[in-house]
């Protein structure tokens, strides 16, 4: 919306009225305001449709090259203004929603699929284990929507109880994983240069041997299991963040509100709870929604290979290596729709968490 | 240095991990059955004989003086020397992960290229879509997808393995290894592309919007020329950092995919280490896998200087302050 005020600004033929209220910028082409239709020329309005096309998707980046453009436009609007009689001087706008609603909707919409996904998975798990040999390995029907496997068993509601497992291990996890980050990464930057390096050695010996692998002698080491792939994810997950904390961290000590407040003789304390952690709280919580991804991604993997929750609990994992075996039978229905819904998953974390970052971040708040 | 410091502290992370591990030392090697049968006397002397009773440090000691001189122990589930089971499988791994390394570095380049260079059209949703896509996919089962539509369904491709079954190991040609490995390196590379297109997409733009760029196209250049004479060399640097980085992520992927297809890698090697308890071999690749990390890291430092003469020179100049 913005930009089409600047827009119809420099073009300066008609700004006794085109930048006017939003209402009736949402009304153009449609029933065109008085001011306008002075200046306004159907044949030269495809012009600016088409240079406007950048900036309806999006407005923010609009660059200074599609501004000329525009600008250009309306001057051959207004060249052949005298023979118009239709004016049409915006191209006919959409109803539009702005998009920092969008956003929210967005993230609200995530959040509320993925509490909806747990809660349904808590509560079918008992259904889910029923087994029914008089109706198995069927394929998907209305009846059972992901088909049925060996046992008999609902393939729809298992996913569900095991997308909640997953759910669940990836945000005690990630939520772990995030505090130790959080914790390292400051210490890294106000604790002087030895903990810096031996904080960045850290990072650089978690990040030196392959995740899985890593995850591997986690689990192995602590007994498999629940905990094992829990521990084991929240304790390997931790270095990018401490790195993002690290970082900004350091930067904010360089800060100059930071440098004044010291000088105003605020104890470290202070600065840090009320001057710090407003700043680095943002990029924190979403640089843990962002680890749930991952989290879930690699609990799902682990347990995938045997290291994970045991065969009877269910989870992703078990569900697609336990389909492994019935792939050469034509079963193809035990592995697609788990795995796709999985994906699914992730991709709602991974809208919950850009659509926060877009809500939280200063820099793009316009967009 | 650096090196031995990192591979001394990796070696003696996976040694205490594999060690505090639960699992009974004299249960693994002999088994079950085997336990409950035993005398209580020949159950201690056993438990003497792996260590059980020793301390944790003076084991690490042992283990790392046997490993310097190149003796990593024996593999439980294999009976062979860890050393000799991991050149064996190291090959196969090798050729899996070369191929997906080099398959979805170029593809990824030339994605993020094509995707760049036409930001805001189709092609550049396509890819970015298809990237965003890619990244909330499971490795495993990606691979199972493919297993079900290529060996199942279309029957172009085996099973699994790497060799055909039934048939000896000298029989076993070029064409038959090749057509084995297809699967698996196809599913490790769709799943590399995504994280270079996208940053190399994010570097093309940069590029186009550059002043030099700009200064070329004035000369009269294309796009597609002005990208090649003047942009490549700046879009290499990126990529290559970012596809020697990911080699950490290839093994990682490779671990799960050959699990996916029974490739008798080493990821695969390294599962079944780790399910039946074999300690050493675990160990063992543990440390292999760490090594080939940093080896990558260290080649993409090098490659930098071949790649980027200011930083041949900054380096230089280092030197000489240092």
């Amino acid at each position: 919306m913005r930009n089409w005020f600047a827009l119809s600004r420099r073009a300066g033929s008609f700004d006794s009225g085109a930048s006017g209220t939003s209402a009736q910028d949402d009304n153009l082409g449609r029933t065109p305001p008085s001011s306008i239709r002075s200046g306004g020329d159907a044949a030269a309005s495809p012009v600016i449709k088409s240079s406007g096309g950048d900036a309806a998707i999006s407005p923010v980046i609009l660059s200074g090259g599609s501004v000329a453009a525009g600008v250009e436009g309306s001057r051959a609007a207004t060249a052949g203004a005298a023979s118009a009689s239709v004016p049409a001087l915006h191209r006919p706008r959409k109803k539009q929603v702005a998009n920092r609603k969008l956003t929210l909707a967005t993230f609200i919409l995530a959040v509320v699929a993925l509490a909806a996904v747990v809660v349904t998975g808590v509560l079918v798990t008992d259904a889910a284990t029923a087994t029914d040999f008089a109706q198995k390995s069927l394929p998907p029907s209305l009846a059972h929507l992901f088909g049925t496997d060996w046992m008999g068993r609902d393939m729809l509601l298992r996913t569900l109880a095991g997308l909640s497992t997953s759910v669940l291990v990836g945000l005690l996890a990630a939520g772990v994983s995030s505090i130790i980050a959080l914790v390292l990464g400051a210490a890294a930057a106000l604790g002087g240069r030895k903990v810096d390096a031996a904080v960045t050695w850290l990072i650089d010996l978690m990040m030196g041997i392959p995740h899985i692998v890593l995850l591997i002698l986690i689990s192995f080491a602590l007994g498999k299991g629940f905990w094992g792939v829990t521990i084991g994810v929240a304790v390997t997950h931790w270095p990018s963040l401490a790195r993002v904390v690290r970082a900004e961290v350091l930067q904010l000590k360089e800060a100059t509100f930071i440098a004044a407040a010291r000088k105003l003789g605020q104890s470290p304390v202070r600065i840090a709870t009320r001057h710090m952690l407003p700043y680095v709280l943002p990029q924190f919580l979403v640089g843990l929604i962002l680890l749930f991804p991952h989290a879930i991604l690699h609990e799902a993997a682990i347990t995938f290979l045997g290291f994970g929750l045991p065969p009877e609990q269910p989870a992703i994992g078990v569900i697609l290596s336990e389909a492994m075996g019935y792939l050469s039978a034509g079963m193809w229905w035990l592995a697609v729709f788990p795995g796709l819904a999985l994906m699914i998953t992730v991709l709602l974390f991974d809208a919950a968490g850009s659509s926060l970052r877009k809500l939280i971040d200063p820099h793009s708040a316009q967009e | 240095m650096k090196f031995v410091l990192l591979m001394f502290a990796v070696s003696l992370v996976t040694f205490v991990l594999v060690s505090v591990s639960p699992i009974d030392p004299v249960q693994a090697n002999v088994g079950q059955a085997a336990l409950v049968n035993m005398s209580e006397a020949k159950r201690a002397q056993l438990a003497e004989y792996w260590g059980a009773n020793t301390p944790l440090f003076e084991r690490y000691a042992n283990w790392l003086y046997s490993a310097v001189q190149g003796d990593l122990g024996t593999s439980l589930r294999y009976n062979a020397p860890v050393a000799d089971v991991i050149a064996n499988r190291a090959l196969n791994s090798l050729a899996l992960m070369v191929t997906a390394w080099v398959v979805s570095g170029v593809l990824g380049f030339a994605l993020g290229i094509l995707a760049g260079a036409n930001r805001g059209r189709l092609i550049d949703r396509i890819v970015k879509g298809y990237c965003f896509l890619l990244a909330s996919v499971p490795t495993f089962w990606l691979g199972l997808v493919f297993l079900i539509v290529f060996s199942v369904w279309l029957g172009w491709f085996p099973f699994g393995f790497s060799v055909p079954i039934g048939v000896a190991a000298a029989d076993v040609t070029l064409a038959d290894a090749l057509h084995h490995l297809a699967l698996p390196a196809l599913t490790l590379s769709v799943v590399g592309v995504a994280n270079i297109a996208l940053h190399t997409r994010e570097k093309t733009v940069d590029v186009l919007e550059s002043d030099y760029v700009r200064f070329a196209r004035a000369r009269g250049l294309s796009t597609w020329g002005a990208l090649r004479h003047h942009g490549l060399r700046n879009l290499m640097m990126p990529a290559l950092t970012l596809q020697f980085a990911s080699i950490s992520e290839i093994f990682g992927g490779s671990v799960l995919v050959e699990q996916v297809f029974s490739y008798p890698g080493l990821g695969q090697a390294a599962v079944t280490a780790g399910l039946g308890g074999d300690v050493a071999l675990l160990a063992g690749i543990a440390v292999l896998s760490a090594a080939f990390v940093f080896g990558g890291n260290l080649i993409a430092n090098m490659l930098y200087g071949v790649v980027d003469p200011r930083i041949r020179r900054g380096e230089q100049a280092g030197e000489l302050h240092a």
